[in-house]
């Protein structure tokens, strides 16, 4: 579980996030939605320690990171796994090289132990035949799905993705979701979730924070994202039309 | 007042770069790469250039000074000194600045925006030291290598030269190559390139280092790299020649 208690966050005098409380619960998705540019990304760097925050508290299973010391935060840094928005995969390297290199910075397994690994996290992903090829020669999902592989290589307790199906096609996005529902559950993991797709929050909204110009606006799950009277989150879960058709349909 | 920011960022980043390594083993094995692709891989094009200016140097000089009171060794001599002196090294960095310098800001501005260098952070890696220090540390070492074939390409192209040229003879040629030899001067421009290599690099590094934005982004973050890196190579030229040469 992570606690997040009164996080602010400044870029010059521009006050990005206003005070944010949120608890990021185990076992399951906690997603993050909101608007382009209220705050998402920034929050979710914030809590994994890559933006130094202004003011409050992210408590990692009670451990303020924020407040740790070199070597404990190096040692909470191995419990985490990160998808980022375009997979971050490092370009030079290959596919298992990728997925590798956490071991390399945080293990000593030898080599068998580290193959071993390599094999299951990809395995577990549904990728095969491809350990030997580059970034740029595997498909957008594919990098996806090998990003999340990476994210796992240690056997993380925390989990976090940055819209992990943009610019994929509808099944792809829907296939890369059930995957982090189930590694979340396979493994208990505490896993966050930022994202502005409606079908994810369906898919896998479990407990939702909206955001809007950088605070906390509504908090939920799927089932009471639809009947709340929040005119912001109204207007965002029901810009498509798609969605207001849905929603004519139930009342 | 931006020029003060920039260089306190370029010294926070540079304070990164050479904080202690996270594993020596892979840093050596980082930089025997980047010895190979910075170093080696620009072995031929320095070879192309050097040889033509050296060649070109001869012609003129031998052009220009046909005087009866002009010793006939001074083709040789001049050749030899401008290229020693300022074509293998000054010349040569300000054409690697070029190729290098935004292979580097363009390599890491990607690394930035796609972030990759988020990636290594998250995983307590310090992606300044594991990327850059690798880079400045190859081209430290290998351009003095670099200079010393620009040399011995550029004066050779000189002495294919002299084989064209009427006035000059190769015995002439040769007699000024060794005539009143300094091996200081060699020395000196090996110091030069050591600090314009350190120049390219680590110029290039910064703007490709904090890139914001996307691909347009990079493209202009690694000009601006290569324009500065030249800028800073001929101060630093200027600067270097007063202290070693006055
Ligand atoms: N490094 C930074 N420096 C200054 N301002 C920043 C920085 N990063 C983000 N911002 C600002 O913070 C605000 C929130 O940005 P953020 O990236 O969190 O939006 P987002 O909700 O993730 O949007 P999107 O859905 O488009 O990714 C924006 O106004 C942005 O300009
Ligand atoms: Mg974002």
């Amino acid at each position: 579980m992570i606690e997040v208690i009164g996080l602010n966050k400044t870029f010059g005098n521009k006050h990005v996030l206003q005070g944010i409380d949120f608890t990021i619960n185990k076992g399951m998705c906690n997603l993050v939605i909101g608007q382009s540019g209220s705050g998402k990304s920034v929050f979710l760097k914030s809590v994994v320690g890559l933006h130094p925050v202004d003011q409050g508290q992210i408590l990692y299973d009670g451990r303020d990171l924020t407040k740790l010391k070199h070597n404990q935060l190096k040692a909470l840094r191995k419990e985490i796994g990160m998808v980022f928005q375009g997979g971050a995969l490092f370009n030079s390297s290959t596919v298992e090289e990728n997925i590798k290199y956490p071991m390399d910075v945080f293990t000593k397994w030898s080599k068998k132990e580290k193959q071993d690994r390599i094999d299951f996290c990809l395995d577990r992903v549904n990728i095969q035949n491809s350990n030997h090829l580059y970034p740029s020669e595997i498909s957008g999902g594919m990098q996806k799905r090998v990003a999340i592989a990476r994210a796992i290589a240690l056997n993380p307790k925390y989990l976090f993705f940055d819209e992990p199906n943009s610019g994929l096609d509808p099944v792809t996005a829907i296939v890369i979701d059930d995957l982090i529902q189930e590694i979340t559950k396979e493994f208990n993991i505490t896993t966050m979730v930022i994202t502005h797709d409606m079908n994810s929050v369906m898919e896998i909204g479990e407990n939702i924070m909206f955001v809007y110009q950088g605070n906390k606006w509504w908090e939920g799950n799927k089932s009471m994202i639809f009947k709340t009277d929040n005119t912001e989150l109204n207007n965002f879960v029901f810009a498509s039309d798609l969605f207001k058709a849905i929603k004519t349909q139930v009342s | 007042m931006k020029l003060l920011f920039h260089i306190g960022q370029f010294g926070i980043l540079m304070k990164r770069v050479f904080s202690k390594p996270d594993n020596h083993k892979v840093l050596f094995r980082n930089m025997l790469k980047e010895m190979d692709k910075l170093g080696l891989g620009s072995i031929s094009i320095i070879m192309i250039i050097t040889f033509f200016m050296g060649a070109v140097v001869a012609i003129q000089t031998a052009l220009n000074l046909e005087s009866p009171f002009v010793p006939d060794k001074i083709v040789g001599f001049t050749t030899r000194d401008s290229i020693i002196l300022e074509f293998s090294s000054t010349v040569t960095a300000v054409i690697l600045a070029g190729i290098i310098g935004s292979n580097i800001s363009s390599e890491i501005g990607n690394m930035r925006i796609s972030e990759q260098l988020d990636a290594m952070e998250i995983m307590g890696v310090n992606s300044a030291g594991s990327i850059i220090l690798p880079k400045i540390l190859a081209l430290f070492i290998m351009m003095p290598f670099l200079v010393i074939i620009a040399m011995v390409v550029g004066i050779s192209g000189g002495f294919f030269a002299t084989l064209s040229v009427d006035s000059v003879s190769v015995q002439n040629y040769i007699e000024g190559l060794q005539w009143d030899f300094m091996p200081y001067k060699v020395f000196y421009s090996l110091i030069k390139s050591n600090v314009f290599a350190i120049i390219i690099t680590s110029v290039s590094s910064y703007h490709g280092f904090f890139v914001k934005g996307g691909a347009l982004e990079v493209g202009k973050a690694s000009t601006r790299g290569v324009i500065y890196s030249i800028i800073l190579i001929l101060m630093a030229n200027l600067f270097i020649t007063y202290l070693m040469l006055t």
